[in-house]
């Protein structure tokens, strides 16, 4: 195998295997947490027709983190649900925006979700997905690739649906207006972390894995910024206030949901469930 | 006894009469159209109940979602939960057209159910502490609901039939859903087989319970003589729980369970199964309120309903 193909064969170590690693381990932790915690919304969600439409798109992130832990299955040699169950917090590497709780209280006992931070964060990272399928559909790592093409098609009803929100709670001024301007500085804080490639960025990038975190950024932010402009928003500047994922730095709030997330896992990791 | 049909609506041009031919010659009933107000009335208080109690039903379930312990399961619990969720909309919006001459809507829906003026299904009380109990709610509970609710296939009512028509294919998949989480279980560890049996144990009263008193003796009051006559549905409680056990008992024992009730068996004389009732008394509490989880998982809802009141203002501002 050489590097004139536009594929590369997993197995070969002089194709950046641990670029590849990390990017796959970032990608399917991203989609894995922010689907768990759209799964706590169940049930809470502010309509019973948003209850609906909002797990329908936890199920295809679920999905989606679900594709890319199978594709890691094949590289790293270690079944997809021990990938997502067993691996504990310092290995984890998604973006810690994406692993923040919903809100003040625990899903089952007074849980007083944040509506307007869940819009924002869901937006804001839906399209920074978009942004990243689409250089992951150009990039040298076929399987990657035809991936991307697949979470493509669904991306375009996740980010009308989140677009749909943002634009109408902004529009619609007075307490709705407040709650969504606090919640757009509270996502920007750490919203650096999802654009974040982490150590290997240059070994991804030289690979064609997929572009630059700064070219994916200016790609958001071309996507974004006419919206923002139409609603009279001032995006703060984007950081990583709480620490960088990619390089395995976590809160509680990752620990606390890796220990409910695995709680039955954990029971017999070896068991057939 | 059930023939409390006002004196207004009698003379009103011979209308139920014709009311009645029509439901006898098996046409349907559609929302505009003209209906006695016992009719109107028994069907508000069967959908809301039936699509508030899909709501509630989430709940339990949810408890289970985050933790489900694979990705396929974690999928597959998600999209059933949804569903449910999916079920109860419908219905509210079948409801909801009912409610219309009374000037009510989904907010009384939701504040009946916070009143406790709406009940919601027994079963949805109860506890669910353990994996096992999400597979067995998937393969009893939403079997005991395809028994009840392919009963009203035909119902008189036709959004109501056209809805139950759409849910019962879902739940079809939601049994097959919950049996292959329970199958995994029967065939994994002892820990595994205990976790069903254990299941078994805490829902059979719930179950049983499911189909409600056999008649008015057990509870004082029961909706089925009337339903029945506004072909509304068929069979009596009674023979829907007898069905849920011909159908579930072999296959309970065939997985190596073991019937909670002892003294069950089959009498061939009679053809029909004999069991133990269950404490109606405590099955009225239940529906008051008062079961094991009826406060905690109402204090979810009304939570929710709480703090979301800013987006609802927020878009009833949108619109306007």
């Amino acid at each position: 195998m050489t590097n004139t193909t536009n594929e590369i064969n997993p197995s070969d170590s002089k194709n950046s295997p641990n670029a590849l690693h990390e990017l796959l381990f970032q990608l399917a932790d991203d989609d894995f947490i922010l689907a768990y915690r759209g799964s706590e919304w169940l049930g809470l969600a502010p309509f019973i027709e948003e209850d609906v439409a909002f797990s329908s798109i936890s199920q295809d992130t679920m999905g989606h983190a679900t594709m890319f832990y199978q594709l890691l299955e094949g590289v790293v040699a270690i079944n997809a649900n021990d990938l997502a169950h067993s691996r504990p917090l310092t290995e984890r590497r998604n973006a810690i925006l994406l692993e923040k709780v919903n809100g003040p209280g625990h899903y089952l006992v007074e849980p007083r979700y944040d509506w307007a931070f869940t819009v924002v964060r869901n937006y804001f990272y839906v399209t920074a997905k978009k942004v990243k399928m689409d250089a992951l559909k150009k990039g040298s790592y076929k399987p990657l690739a035809e991936a991307a093409v697949k979470v493509n098609l669904e991306l375009y009803y996740h980010i009308l649906h989140w677009k749909t929100w943002f634009t109408q709670l902004l529009k619609a001024g007075g307490e709705a207006r407040t709650r969504m301007i606090a919640a757009i500085e509270k996502v920007a804080e750490d919203m650096d972390g999802v654009f974040n490639l982490g150590l290997c960025e240059k070994e991804m990038v030289e690979s064609g894995f997929i572009e630059s975190e700064h070219s994916l950024k200016q790609q958001w932010l071309r996507l974004m910024n006419p919206i923002l402009d139409e609603l009279k928003v001032t995006l703060p500047p984007f950081a990583m206030k709480s620490g960088n994922g990619r390089a395995g730095e976590h809160t509680k709030d990752l620990e606390d949901a890796l220990s409910t997330l695995k709680e039955v896992y954990e029971l017999d990791p070896s068991a057939i469930w | 006894m059930n023939e409390k049909v006002s004196s207004q609506q009698i003379t009103d041009d011979g209308q139920y009469q014709r009311f009645i031919e029509r439901i006898q010659a098996g046409e349907k009933i559609e929302a505009d159209d003209w209906m006695p107000e016992e009719y109107r009335k028994t069907l508000i208080k069967l959908i809301s109940m039936h699509g508030i109690s899909e709501i509630m039903g989430a709940l339990p379930e949810k408890e289970w979602v985050p933790k489900a312990p694979t990705l396929r399961r974690k999928l597959g619990i998600m999209a059933k939960v949804q569903d449910e969720m999916g079920h109860g909309q419908l219905l509210l919006r079948v409801a909801e057209d009912l409610m219309k001459p009374y000037g009510k809507n989904r907010e009384n829906i939701m504040e009946d159910l916070f009143s406790g003026d709406l009940k919601f299904h027994n079963v949805f009380h109860m506890e669910a502490p353990t994996w096992g109990d999400a597979g067995l709610i998937g393969w009893l509970v939403d079997g005991a609901a395809i028994i009840s609710q392919t009963n009203m296939l035909d119902a008189s009512y036709g959004p109501y039939a056209r809805a139950l028509k759409r849910i019962c294919a879902e739940e079809v998949f939601h049994a097959q859903h919950g049996e292959s989480i329970i199958m995994a279980l029967a065939e994994g560890t002892p820990e595994q087989r205990a976790m069903i049996q254990d299941s078994i144990n805490r829902w059979w009263d719930a179950l049983l319970m499911f189909f409600g008193p056999s008649d008015a003796s057990t509870t004082g009051t029961s909706k089925q003589d009337i339903t029945i006559k506004y072909g509304i549905r068929t069979k009596t409680n009674e023979e829907l729980r007898q069905d849920f056990f011909t159908k579930y008992i072999p296959r309970m024992l065939s997985l190596g369970l073991k019937l909670p009730d002892d003294t069950m068996y089959f009498d061939t004389d009679q053809q029909k199964w004999i069991y133990q009732q269950p404490d109606w008394s405590q099955f009225k509490e239940i529906i008051k309120n008062n079961g094991p989880k009826s406060k905690d998982r109402l204090r979810l809802r009304k939570i929710s309903y709480e703090t979301n009141e800013w987006v609802r203002d927020a878009l009833s501002k949108e619109i306007s």
